[in-house]
């Protein structure tokens, strides 16, 4: 295992997030909040302590860099960004619990959005800005950052191809162009061109820029903290509107904006995935109003609500303008099973993803086929190219993995005596990177009520539902690190 | 630049390697997707499966952005199409095709003119040319030329026996007696930029730039003990072993081959009558001793498997021919190999990767690009030719005076016919041909990029 390699691409990691963290200091010192001024001021230093250290340490390093490296390398990397993440919320006092504050950060970067916070509009701006800042940066991936911003150790390599598969959802992740670096750029640069744009469509709605900021953040990593406890209820029809709309671009593969770049329409409108993304949202919402019939007063605002939690749940983002839980059961079982599909490979979307859910039931018709003609030789097509069988076998090895690692972090926090609705969605809703789930962690809810032990299965869940299980799978694994 | 690469074979693979460590963006075409993803993870490139020829996989691949194609593919025939299809796809692209059916040779130039083709490069006889070459100067274990034959890097082995073993570099010159530079050693493996107190020791392996016409004259002084060579044993009958022989008969060296297989044995006999064609299998010490192994000239050995190709050159390095020459396909860790006896080791697909190298590198820089580029010392070390124009930089002035970059070297300043080891007081005319060498991490790609 290449150590030194790791140590060095951590350091840099470890600088990207302490120059991310000055613009919460300089809002911090701005409004004149002292702790949590404080509090910036010394994880920032305590970031680049880690950071030099790291770096000087691993000199030197050589080349050799495996796939097995890669994922080791994306586990830790994530729980280390997380470790020092969450000292500012530790350290100014907003969050006294070290387990609470951790949780919190961790959700932020994983992109879910569940809080242990009750009341969020006291906090200091800079730790509100800060904590929807996490959204943003661990939506796209920070290492994906980093891979556009330094050739990242071996230029020439293609070992950061499993830095980006680990990194980026979906089953089969790969470039937009030869160069890793161009590849990662494009994607930021479309990434951080869309979140613009979300920033002026809400300051036209009259949202303050600062708001107007956090939620963009919140919506780009669909993400999901909102700055005020009522998250967007409280805002006119016209915002929440575009944040629907917002929810659900950023939950479509961004090699659909890259081809829409190109002016390939036709492979984005023919993409597979992409149909059934829309298809399944326009279905649910549909079938959510007819079922919501009469709860509010007109149609319109029916399917305003509707097609909100429709978008905030499929693209795991979580906000919410009603509380969803007062539903029928048919909306809310719609709701639950949205957690589960979520958004589309390469988008920063969490959950199962589209496009994995198209190869199971391909796979799975297949399967059927198989019975009725046993000699029939049969290959599974994705827009129209056979699917290598390796990929085939990976999907339905995570779908193994994801279904057991639901059912024993359901057993775990059982412990903690909620009802089965209350710990099943609290799963579902850290595993998928969502948030809010239902009963007593719903929408005006939080997860405050979890004890240490719950809280910690919860985090493991998030970070392995946001890398996508394997990077942090491995990191269980006694053959990881046994010397090779 | 975009450069598309059809076939990840030998050639292909290490094409890969070299054109994206030099920042290209590389898609790579290759019908094995397990190949492929063995490239993907080893280079940054992407991979594109499929068959080269075919129009949808040259569209995935990117051919309209493209402004290079190389088709390396295992057969002319896919690599000829590829091109023609993809030319016809985008006219502005540079096609180079891979080609090397003996068959094909003698029309080649035609079919290049016919097909658009930019260039085509044939390894094998590339091979043949560079052994030939070798043959001929017996004692240097790789020539490469510069300034259209005037001036040479060579490498040798020091030896006990020879009088520049345990000399330091200053007092070389009373022994060699010409105008040579030593630009480089390679010892145990790692390639040294030699300066004045460096002490050359038994089992170094010396890169020297010298002027082709003082090659005998320093191999005289030096003491390698060298006669013309006038008999040759090929083992194995390659199409390697085809174009040699048939370059051998015309200068008049007496070639034997021995191929294995029968068919084959009949095939080469009609071709090449002068050459005794012998059927038995290469790695049989008693056929190799009955042909008369102890007292040829020279030994090549050039079957399709780079191990038994080693084995036979160790064997005649044992019975003491004075000349051996290893031909190596796959294997490119030349680094274990130095301590063995193997002769020279030639590499057709790093000959053809070379060419091409050099290719793309005047593409990307039509003017004032470097005119020839070898690899020297293993890869360690890259030695390429560079004609002065009016664009480069400090002309006339002395280069001590100059701030080059480090890991820099000026080999060789050809004015005329008239070569020069530079020294501090040599200085830079417009139409001189320059060699410089460097240690290969900084791309040099054109002389301007030699200043600080």
């Amino acid at each position: 295992m290449n150590y030194k390699m790791m140590g060095r691409f951590i350091g840099k990691m470890l600088v990207v997030e302490a120059i991310f963290m000055l613009p919460a200091l300089l809002i911090s010192l701005f409004e004149g909040e002292r702790s949590s001024v404080f509090a910036f001021l010394a994880s920032i230093a305590g970031i680049v302590l880690v950071a030099a250290v790291l770096l000087l340490l691993c000199r030197g390093s050589k080349n050799k860099f495996y796939a097995r490296e890669g994922l080791v390398c994306v586990g830790l990397s994530w729980g280390i960004l997380s470790l020092l993440g969450c000292l500012p919320f530790y350290l100014s006092g907003a969050i006294p619990a070290f387990v609470d504050a951790f949780f919190e950060i961790v959700s932020g970067f994983t992109t879910t959005g569940a809080s242990i916070l009750t009341e969020i509009e006291g906090l200091p701006k800079g730790i509100l800005y800060w904590r929807s800042f996490s959204h943003w940066l661990g939506g796209m991936g920070v290492l994906v950052f980093l891979l556009a911003i330094t050739s990242a150790g071996g230029g020439d390599n293609g070992f950061t191809m499993h830095l980006l598969r680990a990194e980026s959802p979906g089953p089969n992740v790969g470039k937009l162009v030869p160069k890793m670096r161009k590849t990662a750029r494009i994607l930021y640069e479309l990434y951080i061109l869309l979140t613009i744009v979300n920033v002026i469509f809400l300051l036209a709605g009259g949202m303050p820029l600062f708001e107007a900021v956090c939620t963009a953040f919140g919506t780009a990593g669909t993400g999901g903290f909102g700055i005020k406890n009522d998250s967007i209820a409280g805002y006119s029809p016209y915002i929440q509107n575009v944040c629907t709309v917002f929810m659900m671009l950023f939950g479509v593969n961004f090699t659909c904006y890259y081809l829409l770049m190109l002016k390939q329409f036709k492979n984005v409108f023919k993409d597979e995935e992409l149909r059934l993304y829309l298809g399944v949202a326009a279905g649910s919402v549909l079938l959510i109003t007819l079922n919501l019939r009469g709860f509010y007063s007109t149609l319109g605002e029916t399917l305003r609500h509707a097609a909100f939690q429709v978008a905030s749940i499929m693209t795991t983002t979580g906000y919410a303008t009603t509380d969803f839980d007062l539903w029928p059961t048919f909306s809310k079982a719609i709701l639950l099973s949205l957690m589960v599909v979520g958004a589309s490979a390469g988008s920063t979307g969490g959950g199962f993803k589209c496009s994995r859910v198209l190869l199971v039931i391909k796979s799975l018709r297949r399967s059927v086929r198989k019975v009725i003609h046993p000699e029939k030789v049969q290959v599974v097509r994705s827009n129209g190219h056979p699917v290598d069988e390796k990929i085939l076998q990976n999907t339905n090895a995570y779908l193994a993995a994801y279904a057991i690692i639901t059912l024993l972090s359901f057993i775990l926090i059982s412990v903690d005596g909620y009802s089965m609705t209350t710990n099943l969605s609290a799963v579902m809703a850290c595993f998928n990177n969502i948030g809010p789930g239902f009963e007593a962690v719903g929408p005006t809810c939080n997860f405050s009520g979890f004890s240490s032990f719950s809280k910690i299965v919860l985090i493991l869940d998030m970070l392995a539902g946001r890398l996508e299980i394997f990077p942090i799978l491995i990191l269980f694994s006694r053959s990881t690190w046994k010397r090779r | 630049m975009k450069i598309i690469v059809a076939g990840d074979g030998k050639l292909g693979s290490m094409l890969t390697r070299q054109l994206s460590a030099e920042g290209y963006d590389l898609t790579l075409i290759d019908a094995n997707p397990k190949q492929l993803e063995s490239s993907e993870e080893r280079f940054d490139i992407m991979v594109v499966q499929g068959n080269c020829a075919s129009m949808t996989v040259l569209e995935q691949a990117g051919v309209d952005e493209a402004e290079l194609l190389i088709a390396a593919t295992g057969a002319d025939e896919i690599n000829l199409l590829c091109c023609m299809t993809a030319h016809g796809m985008n006219p502005r692209l540079h096609t180079i095709a891979r080609v090397r059916n003996p068959e094909y040779t003698d029309q080649i130039y035609r079919m290049r003119d016919m097909f658009a083709l930019s260039m085509t490069v044939n390894p094998e006889k590339q091979a043949a040319v560079e052994i030939e070459r070798l043959l001929k100067y017996p004692g240097f274990l790789k020539r490469d030329t510069f300034a259209k034959g005037r001036v040479e890097i060579v490498e040798l082995r020091i030896d006990a026996k020879n009088r520049l073993c345990n000399v330091a570099l200053n007092d070389m010159n009373s022994i060699v007696k010409c105008k040579i530079l030593i630009c480089a050693v390679l010892r145990n493996g790692t390639a040294i930029a030699p300066d004045g107190n460096f002490v050359i020791q038994e089992g170094d392996r010396i890169f020297v730039t010298a002027a082709a016409k003082e090659l005998t004259l320093l191999l005289k002084n030096l003491g390698v003990i060298t006669h013309k060579v006038k008999r040759v044993i090929l083992c194995g009958g390659s199409r390697v072993s085809f174009y040699l022989a048939k370059l051998l008969n015309r200068s008049g060296i007496g070639v034997q081959i021995i191929e294995r297989n029968p068919e084959k044995c009949v095939q080469l006999a009609a071709m090449l009558p002068e050459a005794d064609i012998i059927q038995g299998d290469a790695s049989s010490q008693f056929i190799l001793e009955r042909e008369g192994i102890s007292n040829c000239d020279a030994l090549v050995t050039l079957t399709g498997l780079d191990e038994l190709n080693m084995i036979i050159s160790l064997y005649g390095a044992e019975c003491g021919v004075p000349q051996v020459i290893t031909k190596l396909g796959r294997f490119d860790n030349t680094n274990i190999l130095g301590n063995l006896s193997l002769g020279s080791i030639i590499s057709p697909k790093e000959l053809c990767s070379n060419i091409i190298v050099r290719y793309v590198r005047a593409m990307k820089n039509q003017t004032g690009a470097a005119q020839t580029v070898y690899k020297i010392a293993d890869g360690q070390a890259e030695a390429a030719e560079f004609l002065v124009d009016e664009g480069t930089r400090y002309l006339g002035k002395p280069l001590k005076e100059l701030h080059l970059k480090k890991n820099v070297l000026v080999a060789c300043i050809t004015r005329g016919a008239t070569q020069e080891i530079p020294n501090g007081d040599s200085y830079f005319e417009k139409n001189d041909t320059v060699i410089i060498v460097t240690n290969g991490k900084k791309g040099i790609y054109q002389l301007n990029d030699i200043f600080e």
